[in-house]
């Protein structure tokens, strides 16, 4: 077990190396973080004043290495928008962005293992014909979309629940349905069809044979069969959630996240808070990635610990 | 004879696909006594399976009960439902594929068990012990808490048997049961399903696709063909003196049955397509014998032997072949 | 299959919707009743037509400029379609390219590729997305080629793993020892095996691709005014979506219903494509059930 989490950090840390990588091409070769960061108005001597504080006046190769010495001691920088660290912003806001993901997550799974279950019960009849389609709507509309429709209903036609900001659970209402959405979708049509194909399965039919009633039949055996492969669609939207869905459905509903930061770091030409935002976010999803790794050797007793 | 366990009328099947009707099944007749062994025979797709899984309200989709009824007891089966497991148990083909992966042997034993007796998780657990003892499986207790995948092939069809026999069944459906084992476990398998059967008093229905299976086990034999039964029978009379072509030429391609010929001779030909069967006995475009007579459907009837459905029963079919 | 289509109602919607929306893609010049960037401060927020105070001149009403909102929608599907397709093909080619190369060299190469696709799927995707256009600029190309670089691997596992399992497939080794050049193995024997499950990933990535395109028109980081997309009027409207909740709706249905007509279509597909599923789809049809019945 040691030996392969030691293995899965070390994955780990190439990714994130990579996306260290990727960052320092985009922003130092790509793009000019005097540009992007200084008002048009300064003047030449601020810019070379703040590009020699940056150490942008050395070589690319030593810009790098300062870059990744840099991130190793968790030296972010200093917001430019805000006006202290980086990271300080990035954490004061992450714990509303687990929330917020969590209860879209949450509520998709609660939604989707039954639907999923029931679809395939009976696949072609009423009630599957009625999940199948209210997930691929949900699968064709985009989230912004979805946001924007609930707040005019909400807000407009029944002024019941707060459409922006955060403070009482009745605001988490409606972006957490909003967020949950597209994975609420995605997950009954796997739960769906993987049933259906674990009820082809000739120990199904075992099952069956043996008396035990189709109820349990059906949530004990393939249910249950099904939930390891689940597992990793819910890592996956996971990802998603952490990478992009919050942006959008943040940005929607003012939801004061990591996502709204970042889009409004971004329109600020606030580098270094978005920097930190994409490690931040890089490192959620190489933990969340390990995590499910090691869960799938718990689960599965097929797969061995080695 | 006792009355019939289990009794089959006139059962039809019907599988709707793409291309059209399949009749896997088509006006089957059988009886099962208890304490009896009745051996279905039969080519892949003769029906044979097809039976059994109508027999256990187990068809798969998109098959069809479309005729005939199933009486268990006298009584109409209705959906199987209820009976399955408790009166009637089943052990299939592949036994790597009958067992939950995800679930340890104990734990879909003491499944059973709880569902159908109620047991404490104790008393199903040791119960179960008891089974895998009875199946004849070395360290028991050891094996409740192994996974499928641990086990062999052999193994794990005894663990099936015992899963079957759970729940004290009535009737036990052997569909090919050691078809996907290595030889020497087959023969394993036959006798400890010998053994279980004399000991118990089970009726079984073994199906399987070969005779030699049947020879060595079996009361009574039912031939199927092309979704019917051509011909049933004591089984030592029947192997003695086939009636229906087709008998003698499955026993004529079946080595160490037939002393007559030293050589094995397939039949010729292929069985006919289920969705559009010949008009007549189904067997007519392979038998050696037929004649016009064949062009109407054969009456399934007594012969000195059994019943056979030929116009020509107990014609030698097939030249002796010389050695 | 095209009375099998005549069948699959859903499968048929989907064809008629995705033809809907290249046809007003093709045809914008001719249909659209106005052009799309003319302003008029006196129709300012006209409501869609069969409403009270609406314009008929303006069938689904105007914008805060005066937009016309249908014409900005038959428009901006040819922004959609343009980026849609130009990154499934720009992802999809390189993306094939990996996977072959990756499944046919095998040993070291394979390894560092796929180690290489392993990396980036566990990149923060649209949050990097949304550095690098903010960054380099937006525009319309910069939005094409940021989702290309982000959207290849899924075309280099799917290849990469059916090479491998045909690499070993006797007729290839056959090909092999009469003296085929890998070029020629790969082109005529392996890649014919992939062109249908490659077909319905990329159609799948096409509707990723679109629903991406959106997200980040609508974030205001991809195609910026004077230039239409769907997305980016779905983001203007969203100031007035108290006042003009048509400004939001339609262009938002707009995408939906296009993504939806995609995936209709690609359920249809998948579902041709493999005879399984084919057989399975009968068996569960009323009329299969009817004729199961007629036959007693």
């Amino acid at each position: 077990m040691a030996a392969f989490l030691l293995r899965r950090l070390l994955q780990g840390a190439l990714v994130v190396l990579g996306v260290t990588f990727t960052v320092f091409v985009v922003t130092r070769v790509f793009g000019n973080p005097v540009d992007l960061m200084l008002p048009l108005s300064a003047s030449a001597e601020q810019r070379a004043a703040f590009a020699a504080e940056l150490g942008l006046d050395r070589p690319l190769p030593a810009q790098f290495m300062q870059f990744v010495g840099e991130l190793l001691r968790f030296d972010f920088g200093e917001s430019t928008w805000q006006r202290r660290p980086a990271m300080a912003v990035v954490l004061e806001r992450l714990p509303n962005s687990l929330l917020l993901i969590g209860a879209g997550l949450g509520l998709a799974i609660i939604l989707a293992l039954p639907a999923g279950l029931l679809a395939a019960g009976r696949p072609g009849g009423l009630l599957d014909r009625v999940v199948t389609g209210i997930s691929l709507a949900g699968l064709s509309m985009p989230q912004f979309w979805v946001g924007l429709l609930l707040i005019v209903l909400f807000a407009v036609a029944i002024p019941v629940l707060p459409t922006s900001g955060m403070g009482t659970p009745a605001h988490l209402v409606l972006p957490a349905v909003t967020l949950a959405l597209v994975p609420f979708a995605r997950m009954t049509l796997f739960v769906r069809s993987q049933i259906m194909e674990e009820l082809n399965r000739p120990y199904i039919r075992t099952a069956l044979a043996r008396g035990l009633p189709r109820s349990r039949v059906l949530v004990g055996h393939a249910l249950r069969n099904t939930l390891v492969p689940f597992l990793t669609l819910v890592g996956w939207e996971l990802v998603l959630a952490l990478a992009g869905y919050t942006v959008v459905v943040e940005t929607v509903f003012a939801w004061p996240g990591m996502g709204l930061v970042a889009i409004q770091a971004l329109q600020r030409g606030d580098l270094f808070l978005v920097q930190a935002i994409v490690y931040t976010v890089a490192v959620l999803i190489v933990l969340v990635n390990i995590l499910l790794d090691v869960v799938f050797k718990l689960v599965d007793p097929r797969i061995g610990l080695g | 004879m006792t009355a019939p366990l289990l009794a089959v009328r006139d059962l039809r099947v019907v599988f709707p696909t793409r291309a059209g009707l399949v009749r896997a099944v088509s006006d089957v007749s059988l009886e099962v006594a208890a304490g009896e062994t009745l051996g279905i025979v039969g080519e892949s797709g003769s029906g044979k399976s097809v039976s059994a899984q109508a027999m256990l309200g187990l068809l798969p989709l998109p098959g069809r009960v479309t005729g005939g009824e199933i009486l268990w007891r006298g009584r109409p089966l209705g959906d199987a439902a209820g009976l399955r497991g408790r009166e009637i148990a089943c052990v299939f083909q592949d036994p790597m594929q009958s067992l939950n992966p995800l679930m340890t042997i104990g734990a879909q034993l003491v499944e059973t068990l709880r569902h159908h007796h109620g047991l404490s998780r104790r008393a199903a657990r040791d119960r179960a012990a008891e089974l895998l003892a009875e199946v004849a499986l070395s360290a028991p207790a050891r094996r409740l808490d192994q996974y499928p995948h641990e086990l062999s092939g052999g193994i794990l069809q005894r663990v099936a048997l015992a899963l079957a026999l759970a729940c004290e069944p009535a009737l036990l459906i052997a569909d090919e049961p050691t078809t996907a084992l290595d030889v020497t476990v087959q023969a394993e398998i036959l006798d400890l399903l010998a053994g279980l059967q004399a000991r118990r008093g089970l009726a079984v229905i073994l199906i399987t696709h070969d005779l030699g299976v049947v020879a060595g086990l079996c009361h009574r034999v039912a031939v199927m063909y092309a979704g019917r039964v051509v011909e049933t029978g004591e089984i030592d009379a029947l192997f003695a003196n086939p009636a229906h072509p087709y008998t003698q030429g499955l026993l004529r391609a079946t080595p160490g049955l037939d002393n007559r010929t030293e050589r094995l001779v397939a039949i010729d030909g292929a069985p006919p397509s289920l969705r559009a069967p010949p008009a007549g006995c189904p067997f007519r475009p392979r038998c050696p014998i037929a004649d016009a007579a064949c062009l109407a459907p054969p009456p399934f009837a007594a012969t000195d032997t059994g019943r056979a459905a030929c116009w020509r029963a107990g014609a030698a079919a097939w030249a002796e072949v010389a050695p | 299959m095209a009375a099998e289509l005549g069948e699959d109602v859903p499968g048929l919607i989907g064809l008629l919707l995705l033809l809907g929306v290249v046809g007003m893609a093709l045809l914008a010049p001719w249909i659209a009743p106005h052009d799309p960037a003319a302003q008029s401060v006196l129709a300012r927020l006209a409501p869609p037509a069969w409403l009270a105070r609406g314009d008929p001149a303006h069938l689904l009403g105007t914008d805060a400029l005066g937009r016309d909102v249908l014409s900005r929608i038959i428009w901006g599907a040819r922004a959609t379609l343009l980026v849609g397709v130009a990154v499934v093909l720009l992802s999809g080619s390189f993306g094939v390219l990996v996977g072959l190369v990756a499944g046919y060299a095998g040993g070291r190469t394979d390894a560092v590729l796929m180690r290489l696709v392993d990396i980036q799927v566990s990149f923060p995707g649209v949050l990097l997305i949304l550095l690098i256009v903010s960054v380099v600029g937006p525009s319309l190309l910069t939005i094409v080629v940021v989702l290309a670089i982000t959207n290849w691997m899924i075309y280099a596992r799917l290849v990469r793993g059916t090479v491998l399992s045909l690499r070993s497939a006797p007729y290839v080794e056959a090909a092999e020892i009469v003296g085929c050049g890998p070029v020629r193995i790969l082109w005529r024997h392996i890649l014919p095996n992939l062109v249908s499950p490659l077909l319905t990933v990329a159609i799948l990535e096409f509707t990723n691709v679109v629903l991406a395109e959106a997200a980040i028109s609508f974030l205001g980081l991809g195609v910026q005014p004077p230039a239409t997309s769907w997305g980016l009027d779905v983001a203007s409207g969203r100031d007035y979506v108290f006042v003009a909740w048509w400004l939001v709706t339609f262009p938002g249905l707009a995408i939906a219903v296009t993504v939806l007509g995609v995936n209709l279509f690609a359920g249809w597909l998948r579902v041709t494509t493999d005879p399984r599923e084919r057989e399975k789809r009968f068996g569960w049809s009323r009329a299969a059930r009817a004729l199961a019945g007629r036959a007693q």
